[in-house]
């Protein structure tokens, strides 16, 4: 005589139908629920249904995204190389490294000019965020988050204040102090809260709002005093990495680059996302508008920059060279338009000519990768930060 | 950087190899340092420096390593030899490097030296015995065994496989002070990651699928208009950009001098030339720069219109203002320009007027956009021009300064230091948050940097 197993029978109410019937155990978002197997039989095909719904959904959307394409190449008639070449090319630059501040104890990861053009607030992993006078080389500030991975600072328009976020989630509003007896961490308001980290912070024309972006796949706009949230900006399928607001007239718009190598405008006002370009070939580490505002630039992690156009909704230039083999993590315009800075993580700042898609010159000296750059409000100089410790201010 | 490596060693356009005689063994398919430069600069047109760059990036790596002094990772462009790593100790085919593999090899490197591992590997050494004490055993089974099995072959292959090993241990274990190019930034989800993120439901792609047909829809321009206006921007913006054309005196930057600062400060009384000029590239420009958004007003006094830019400036800071002011400035802008009777009427074509004042029943920060919009296009279209045309602005290019550039010193004196100048912070907080103008100070001659 061998064992026999007996199948046990839970009799009792079926948790969706309510009748009594025998039942089973099952699983919903991994909570245990009691279903007889007629309602467990019609989850389980309700669940395949799902499923194809899901997949035709997802061919119909290629399908559009394909016919969008079409009809943005219908209106391209000329390649952007082929118009600029009645331009003159530009001469050789030299372009040294005039300031080096040193001061972080590890690596910086992100930088914002003050309007003053000579002031620089920047952040680093372990926590510390400073604001120097670059063109001095004295520290003004300094302030310990209580996280790490500080991915993000901003200098508020008045010069009053910083704004700084990373790991935490959260960005914070530190008003700038020169009271010694007052702790700076002590005015610190807490203005987003997102449930991921934060990637990029930038305050609007004053500064009352700013605008976030955040490893949870959305941007949100904030009101500083009161921390409530105004507005929030859905659509990226993965971490938003980067965002640039626009130097338009109505001031409205801004753009946000993700992992899910989309760059997505956005209208401030709705929350609707007005474009979207999805050409880049991985993640999209940072966005910049070109100086007119009909255009942006965006650096990415497969080693190329690309110029993407606002009025005839299409990428119209990319800048790369089979010898650039690592990702651009950060990229920023010159005043007139004509170059553009993009610092490399393979410690190399690489500058293009905008127009005829050439390459003007690359600048070594980080010891590390250029995390973040950005030119100086009135475009006399451009900073680089590094994972080599250092800021370098070259002009 | 695989493909780089990769089309390096193709056997007809690659770099030439050859063999190395190093003591008394020799070792086949090594590559002079020199070369690897030489072909790098052929195939993808750089310049020395860069190509150096690149290849002491490929050693770091661990793509390629030196035979004779492993623990410099650099390129040297001379005749020192090197190798390229083989693909099964490639970063990206053995990662990450498992803490019982270096075991193994700590022990094998102890074994052989009989007990004299130095530094950083003794320690990692100590701290591996302690955590996997428990298979400790294995690990000392498994050196002895890979030991005994390399005695077995030849000599020259031992040391490139030794070679190969120690390279790859060197990347994935750095001695301290090295800083480890491994190392990445916080995670990142992406949607080519199959980990669980944000859910790629029917919602995501209904939400794409009404992007795209709203996209479809949309108006676009010409290529051929978009690009020739770039040319245009730049061009035009060229002589104003001081990375391109230079500023007088002179660079900050460069020279020490912060003349340039001070001579463009927000609030200078005599704005230079290029400021006067930009002022007529856009209305835009114009409104931007303080200076010149209070010509404007002034000459807008003149035409007794210049509530309008009160009413778009009053307008611009509720939009912007803190979201507990939003009520009370509404309220402000509609008595004083809106209302019957206003001390500031402003004149809104009737539509705007009514739909405005609907949207006051409700107030928010744009609900005064509509009228904004419809006052700034009329002193786009209309006053700007008149502006620009008038006697006033003429004089104020006429009266503008040209600063000479600075001299430059034939004899270096000492370089005085920079002046540092009041942090914005510190100032009284004015309402358009102008830093107050630095010191100017005597005129410093060229430094170096």
């Amino acid at each position: 005589m061998c064992d026999q197993t007996f199948l046990v029978n839970v009799f009792g109410s079926c948790d969706k139908c309510f009748k009594q019937r025998a039942l089973r155990p099952v699983f919903k978002k991994s909570q245990q629920l009691s279903y007889c197997s007629m309602c467990a039989e019609i989850m389980a095909t309700d669940g395949l249904h799902e499923n194809q719904t899901l997949a035709s959904l997802k061919t119909e959307a290629e399908s559009l995204k394909g016919k969008l394409e079409e009809e943005r190449a219908k209106l391209h008639d000329v390649e952007l190389h082929q118009v600029a070449e009645r331009v003159e090319a530009l001469g050789q630059f030299v372009m040294k490294t005039r300031r080096t501040l040193k001061g972080h104890g590890n690596k910086v990861l992100c930088m914002d000019w003050c309007k003053d053009k000579r002031r620089i607030v920047s952040s680093s992993q372990d926590g510390k965020v400073i604001v120097w006078d670059s063109f001095t080389t004295n520290k003004e500030h300094a302030v310990t988050m209580p996280c790490t991975w500080v991915m993000a600072c901003a200098y508020a328009p008045s010069g009053c204040a910083i704004a700084c976020g990373g790991l935490d989630n959260k960005c914070s509003v530190y008003p700038l102090t020169f009271d010694k007896n007052e702790n700076m961490a002590a005015k610190k308001k807490s203005v987003a809260m997102h449930t991921n980290y934060l990637s990029a912070c930038s305050f609007t024309n004053s500064d009352m709002q700013i605008l976030t972006a955040s490893g949870d796949g959305t941007c949100a706009l904030w009101d500083v005093e009161s921390g409530q949230l105004l507005q929030s900006f859905h659509g990226h399928g993965a971490d938003v990495l980067c965002l640039d607001l626009a130097p338009s007239e109505t001031g409205n718009t801004f753009v946000s680059g993700g992992c899910d190598k989309k760059a997505m405008v956005w209208d401030m006002r709705s929350g609707q996302c007005v474009q979207a370009f999805e050409t880049h070939e991985s993640d999209i580490n940072s966005v910049r508008y070109y100086p007119s505002g009909d255009a942006f630039a965006s650096g990415s992690d497969d080693a190329t920059c690309r110029l993407y156009d606002l009025r005839a909704d299409r990428e119209v230039a990319i800048y790369s060279k089979e010898s650039i083999i690592f990702g651009a993590s950060s990229v920023d315009f010159s005043l007139s338009g004509r170059l553009l800075f993009a610092g490399y993580n393979d410690y190399t700042i690489n500058v293009w000519d905008v127009l005829k898609g050439s390459r003007v010159s690359i600048l070594f000296g980080h010891e590390n990768r250029v995390s973040t750059l950005r030119v100086s409000p009135d475009g006399t100089a451009f900073c680089s930060g590094s994972w080599d410790h250092t800021l370098r201010v070259r002009a | 950087m695989e493909r780089v490596v990769v089309s390096m060693q193709d056997p007809d356009q690659g770099v030439k190899m050859r063999s190395q005689r190093l003591l008394i063994t020799v070792i086949p398919h090594t590559v002079a340092g020199s070369d690897i430069v030489e072909w790098l600069i052929q195939k993808y047109c750089i310049s020395e420096e860069e190509a150096l760059h690149l290849g002491t990036l490929l050693v770091r790596h661990g793509y390629l390593y030196p035979l004779c002094d492993p623990h410099s990772l650099v390129l040297r462009p001379d005749d020192t030899a090197y190798r390229f790593q083989t693909p099964y100790f490639w970063t990206s085919t053995l990662w990450p490097a498992a803490e019982l593999d270096y075991a193994i090899y700590l022990a094998k490197k102890n074994i052989r030296k009989q007990g004299a591992l130095v530094g950083h590997e003794k320690e990692h050494y100590g701290q591996l015995h302690r955590t996997i004490s428990h298979a400790w055993d294995l690990v000392l089974m498994q050196a002895r065994e890979q030991l005994r099995a390399a005695k077995q072959r030849r000599k020259g292959d031992r040391l490139v496989i030794a070679c190969q090993e120690q390279m790859y241990w060197l990347v994935n274990r750095p001695p301290p002070g090295v800083p480890s190019v491994l190392e990445q930034g916080p995670e990142r989800s992406s949607c080519t990651a199959g980990r669980a993120q944000m859910t790629k439901n029917t919602d995501f792609y209904k939400q794409e699928m009404e992007r795209c047909r709203k996209a479809l829809g949309r108006a676009r321009v010409k290529s051929s208009v978009c690009l020739e206006a770039y040319l245009k921007f730049s061009s035009q913006r060229g002589p104003h950009d001081p990375i391109m054309s230079g500023c007088l005196p002179s660079n900050p930057w460069v020279t020490g001098d912060d003349t340039y600062w001070a001579m463009n400060a927000p609030s200078v009384a005599v704005p230079t030339r290029l400021r006067v000029e930009r002022w007529a590239f856009s209305f835009q420009e114009l409104l931007e720069d303080p200076v010149g958004r209070a010509r404007f007003m002034d000459f807008l006094g003149t035409e007794f219109s210049a509530e309008n830019l009160s009413f778009w400036e009053a307008c611009e800071e509720l939009r912007h203002g803190g979201q507990a002011q939003v009520c009370a400035a509404v309220d402000a802008v509609y008595q004083q320009f809106l209302a019957p009777g206003a001390a500031r009427w402003v004149n809104i074509d009737s539509r705007t007027m009514e739909r405005t004042l609907e949207g006051l029943q409700r107030p928010h920060r744009y609900v005064l956009d509509d009228a904004q919009l419809h006052i700034y296009v009329l002193m786009k279209k209309d006053s700007y021009p008149r502006f620009l045309k008038s006697a006033a602005y003429r004089d104020l290019l006429a009266e503008a300064v040209v600063p000479p550039e600075a001299k430059k010193r034939v004899f270096p004196f000492a370089r005085k230091l920079p002046h540092s100048s009041p942090s914005p912070a510190l100032l009284p907080a004015s309402a358009s948050g102008e830093p107050a103008a630095a010191a100017r100070g005597p005129e410093c001659e060229e430094g170096g940097a």
